[in-house]
């Protein structure tokens, strides 16, 4: 019976020594398979004695379960090692970048349009739009601008051989509302507006949001109120907000609106020239010309509106230096936004 | 305007300090932009005497002075100026002197000649811009004095923005009476003269346009010396608001018009033929004017006329022949009153401006201009002497402007500003700006100054009222309105959708101007003329975009020229296309259009670069038309467009209307304007992509969907899109999807062939499909394209 044993060590060994689950496969044939070492063994027990037949058999039988067992377990572990091959083999260097698109941007004006939409329209007021080739009428003449009156000259206008001009504010579109829809009113218009000047603080188109609201009751202390809240909440902090006299020949009485200066806190630098405000918004009641122009009643109706200039509010939300820079289109400075 | 602090004080008795005054009218709406000082800083000058000027024995460009300075022997002073000469006043540096730009002066030696001290230019001591000589000071000066003290240097200037409507304050007077108003202090009035006539000389006046010049005052003064020198007092405030000195004539004049706000003229006296007239011009007549421009005047032009000539534009400039020269011995001064309307009509048409021209366009106080005559004639005899003539006055009562009473409601001030002020308050508010107040029953009636012309209705009244009481005290009052829904629901579109969308594809939105190089125009549409602007800022940006491209093409030409040779940029706005039913010719329509360059992705290590194609661009825009959620409503057709590749474009129709275009630069433009890279643009027609439709859910099937494929050869002229319509057509309803997922042409594909592969997925909603079914429509589908396309089915 030390044969079977010298076997069972050698098939042991062999099995241990099988760096591959092929080579483990032949070395299972070798022994397990239907001519293999063991199975001959198996076979043989035949030829011995009947009464030796039964222990020598349970012996065949305990090295062959041995033996599979054996197997198994260095199949396990060879799977366990290839898996592990695998796995090393097919690692990536994950900090090699995505494969992908370039993320675009969406314009820094565009953005505070959307977000000054977004807060009025919580207030319910109206999107309105019109036309940037305007006549006299719509951007002068119904909003208290006679043909003669001083304000036009501040306003350099570009003009077309058919007496139509680009408008110089956002102010025809509320003109275009109050003569088509009865009050009340209560609207936004937001775009591009043109004047002839261009300097370091100046570019013949820019951008304006206009606001009006048109009711029985609306009153002066409204207009300081919800402008201190717009202010507030587009700024996204409690920014001191100053209201001080003014003219505009659309409005009486007629409102300058300044913030605390942001760069500064209210301290005095040289964005605020030192006065620790800055200029953002001009506001008033909207004037009894005006209204008359369009055909409401000023004695029944009180009216508000407000203007703004976009690019300003934006250079000042995202602290950029040169207006300039929102008309060049160079996709180093849109990318960032 | 601007205002020496100082010349302010004379005016009012207030104890603020002059940056209070400041801040104070700036929140009354009286906006002070700055607060200068007159000269910057410099000690140890003084005013002296030039004895003698000798040249310098070793250089020629300099001379030796000797100078009094008021010390008891006469100082040495090298200068290099070559304006000085004996008895002339000067300001000198003496050593220890600290100049402007901490320059300190020394007693030095200058080749061999010691200099105590520097004789100084105006520019030195920043009172004017002139370098080129010594500054000279006129006799009057004491020698010795120290210039800063003497020119009171100390004093500040007010430099205010006064609104067109607010024309009251722009002289001295003016402005010290709105700080008496709005500091409520004590306004004070140091000038009131009278000057009796010494001489009969005077010339008539005749008013023949009494609507536009309802009043004309006029006064001689004979024997004067013109070529006196103008005190340095009334130089240096003439300075400090920003006035040149001409000659002590004219200087008069616009010193008055600075301290009361009245424009006055004087005319040589010799020059005048006959008498004075106010009229219109006649077409025929022409007139040279002080800046020495030759105009042609016409009927509208309201002119001051002699009894042959016009001598002057009324209101708004001199003529050249008629004004006052150093040699002038006798003047005629003028002070009136004319229409605003009149003369802003004036100035635009001429395109002039003037002091006189911006006073008079905001309206002048009508009751001034004797005032004025008197004022000027008192400064006149004490700077150039002469005689005064009797004062002759012409006033046309009925066209000058009367005083206005308007009623103030006093339920209507609460309702307008939102909360209370009391009556007493009202009424003490309305007292300082001189405004009269009579109680009635409903409020008062309000008697306003006649100097105010801006006050017209109770809102200008009520204006004034929160104005002086202050917008701090405005209390917030939250406003209340009914609930409106303004949303948008579903259609149209949200624009912000395709500019997301467009972003999350890798472009950039730009924003470029609407007005557009007229050469760029003629490239990008030359079939289409542009509205052109009449007063550009330059031919670059002279006429408007009758589409976005020429924009973006700027954008991308700026970015190459940077290093970023990949570009995605869109870009929303309006375009002006000619259509005649549109209002005045031009349609505005909305558009986003777009532009791309470089390569299809950005450079990375995975992906092999490409440059970007049609189909590139053609599958971003896929994804615009899935957001419309109507994408079976768009097809692409060719077409035709002038500054895009023909072979390389095709236009999007929704349904029957054209929405749009995409498609390579036309090669010969890329190359006009020197690029040398491949770019596709873009052009959408927004009020046709906004509608929406909401989808309504279809059942899904149960059963499963079948694939089979499709391989042909057909002339490659044939379109695909037709391919596949004529499957979609002959496939029946079992059809549900066709998908071409191979297209070649080359080795293997006869020539003039291409081969296309297709995809057809059939599924039934409510059964498991029979092999005869599908094959049945498959054949369908193969002779349908034999017979149509002459297609052959590959092996």
């Amino acid at each position: 019976m030390t044969d079977l044993d010298t076997l069972i060590n050698q098939a042991k060994t062999e099995i241990q020594s099988a760096d591959n689950l092929k080579t483990l496969d032949d070395y299972r044939v070798l022994y397990l398979g239907k001519k293999g070492k063991l199975t001959e063994c198996l076979k043989s027990l035949g030829q011995l004695p009947p009464e030796e037949r039964p222990i020598a058999g349970q012996k065949v039988n305990l090295a062959k379960q041995a033996l599979q067992e054996a197997i198994e377990q260095r199949v396990a572990l060879l799977q366990q090692d290839q898996v592990a091959q695998q796995l090393a083999a097919e690692s990536l260097d994950i900090t090699l970048p995505g494969r992908r698109q370039t993320t675009g941007s969406i314009h820094p004006v565009t953005q505070t349009r959307d977000r000054i939409e977004a807060l009025f329209t919580q207030m319910g007021f109206a999107v309105a739009d019109g036309p940037e080739i305007e006549d006299d009428f719509h951007n002068f003449e119904a909003l208290n601008m006679p043909p003669l009156h001083p304000a036009r000259a501040a306003q350099d206008t570009f003009y077309f051989a058919d007496n139509t001009l680009l408008r110089t504010q956002m102010s025809p579109v509320q003109i275009r509302v109050m003569k088509n829809t009865p009050p009340p009113l209560r609207i936004i218009a937001m775009g591009r507006v043109y004047r002839r000047d261009f300097d370091l603080t100046h570019t013949p188109m820019f951008h304006q949001i206009e606001g009006l609201m048109i009711d029985e009751s609306s009153s002066f202390s409204d207009l300081k109120s919800i402008l201190t809240l717009f202010l507030q909440a587009f700024f996204e902090k409690p920014v001191p907000v100053r209201f001080r006299a003014s003219y505009f020949p659309f409005t009486e009485p007629s409102a300058e609106v300044d913030i605390g200066c942001l760069n500064c806190d209210s301290q005095g630098c040289r964005i605020c020239k030192n006065t620790g405000w800055l200029e953002v918004l001009g506001a008033g009641m909207v004037h009894p010309n005006v209204l008359q122009a369009v055909g409401i009643d000023s004695e029944r109706y009180i009216g508000w509106a407000f203007g703004a200039g976009l690019d300003r509010l934006t250079m000042l939300r995202y602290r950029i230096t040169d207006l300039r820079y929102l008309f060049e289109n160079d996709i180093r400075f849109l990318r960032q936004f | 305007m601007k205002l020496s602090e100082l010349w302010l004080r004379e005016w009012i008795d207030s104890a603020l300090t002059t940056d209070d005054i400041a801040q104070k009218l700036t929140l009354c709406g009286v906006e002070v932009e700055s607060l200068m000082p007159v000269a910057e800083k410099f000690s140890n000058v003084v005013i002296a005497q030039v004895i003698s000027v000798e040249k310098h024995p070793e250089a020629d460009r300099l001379q030796v002075c000797q100078v009094n300075v008021g010390q008891a022997e006469p100082l040495t002073i090298v200068c290099g100026a070559t304006n000085v000469k004996p008895q002339m006043k000067v300001p000198a540096a003496l050593a220890g002197a600290v100049l402007p730009n901490n320059i300190k002066i020394t007693r030095s030696k200058l080749r061999g000649v010691v200099s105590n001290g520097m004789l100084c230019s105006g520019r030195e001591l920043t009172l004017t811009e002139d370098s080129n000589g010594i500054l000279e000071l006129p006799q009057d000066v004491p020698i010795g004095h120290d210039v800063w003290d003497f020119l009171k240097l100390s004093d500040r200037v007010l430099d205010v923005a006064i609104a067109p409507n607010r024309g009251d304050c722009l002289s001295v007077k003016g402005m010290a009476r709105e700080i008496a108003a709005i500091t409520d202090c004590r306004l004070k009035n140091p000038t009131s003269s009278s000057i009796k006539s010494t001489v009969p000389d005077k010339l008539s006046v005749t008013l023949q346009a009494a609507s536009e010049c309802p009043r004309y005052a006029g006064r001689v003064l004979t024997q004067v010396k013109a070529d006196a020198m103008t005190p340095i007092w009334l130089q240096e405030r003439l300075r400090r608001s920003g006035i040149r000195y001409i000659n002590p004539i004219v200087d008069v004049m616009n010193y008055v018009m600075l301290e009361i706000g009245q424009p006055m003229h004087a005319f040589d006296l010799q020059k005048i033929s006959g008498n004075i007239q106010v009229r219109f011009a006649t077409p025929a007549e022409k007139l040279t004017l002080l800046d020495n421009q030759q105009v042609s005047l016409n009927q509208q032009t309201l002119v001051i006329a002699d009894d042959t000539k016009p001598l002057a534009i009324a209101g708004v400039m001199g003529g050249l022949d008629s004004g006052v020269t150093l040699q002038t011995r006798s003047v005629f001064l003028e002070s009136a009153f004319f229409q605003p309307q009149c003369i802003a009509r004036t100035r635009q048409q001429y395109n002039l401006g003037s002091e006189s021209s911006h006073r008079f366009e905001r309206g002048i106080d009508p009751t001034l201009q004797v005032n004025a005559l008197e004022r000027a004639t008192e400064l006149l005899l004490e700077i150039v002497g002469g005689q005064a003539g009797p004062i002759v006055d012409v006033t046309q009562a009925n066209y000058s402007p009367r005083q206005t009473t308007l009623s103030l409601r006093a339920a209507r001030v609460p309702k307008i500003l939102g909360f209370t002020i009391e009556d007493a308050m009202v009424e003490t508010l309305l007292k300082r700006l001189n405004f009269t107040c009579k109680k009635n029953s409903i409020g008062w009636e309000v008697t306003v100054p006649v100097y105010r012309s801006d006050m017209a209705l109770e809102v200008d009244l009520i204006e004034e009222i929160i104005r002086l009481y202050g917008y701090e005290k405005i209390p917030l009052r939250q406003a209340i309105a009914p609930l409106q829904l303004h949303g948008r629901v579903n259609t149209p579109m949200d624009l912000s959708l395709f500019r997301r969308t467009l972003c999350d594809l890798g472009y950039h939105e730009a924003i470029t101007y609407s007005f557009v190089n007229p050469k760029h125009q003629q490239l990008f549409d030359p079939a289409c003329s542009p509205k052109t602007l009449i007063n550009p800022l330059t031919i670059e940006m002279s006429v408007m975009r009758t589409n976005l491209w020429p924009g973006l093409v700027q954008a991308l030409l700026y970015n190459q020229n940077r290093q970023q040779p990949r570009v995605r940029l869109f870009e929303t706005g309006l375009r002006f296309v000619p259509q005649s039913k549109a209002e005045g010719g031009f349609a505005q329509q909305k558009v986003i259009s777009g532009l791309v360059s470089g390569t299809a992705l950005p450079e990375q290590w995975g992906v092999k670069a490409r440059e970007v194609d049609f189909f590139d661009l053609k599958g971003d825009l896929l994804y615009l038309i899935d957001l419309t959620k109507c994408a079976h409503e768009f097809h692409f057709k060719p077409g035709v467009h002038a500054a895009l590749h023909p072979g390389q474009m095709a236009e999007i129709w929704r349904g029957e209307r054209y929405v749009g275009v995409l498609g390579a630069l036309h090669p010969s433009i890329a190359q006009e304007l020197d690029l040398t890279t491949h770019v596709l643009l873009f052009e959408l027609l927004l009020d046709d992509w906004v509608s929406t439709s909401v989808p309504h859910a279809v059942e899904l099937s149960k059963f499963p969907e079948i694939r089979r494929d499709i391989a042909i050869y057909v002339d490659q002229t044939v379109p695909s899109q037709l391919i596949q319509d004529t499957i979609l057509e002959v496939g029946g309803e079992l059809l549900q999807e066709v998908n071409v997922f191979d297209v070649y042409q080359g080795k293997g594909v006869p020539l003039d062939k291409k081969s296309i592969a297709l995809a057809l997925t059939l599924q039934h909603t409510s059964r498991t499909l029979l092999d005869e079914e599908v094959a049945g429509i498959i054949n369908n589908v193969v002779s349908a394209l034999k017979q149509r396309f002459s297609a052959e089915l590959r092996g």
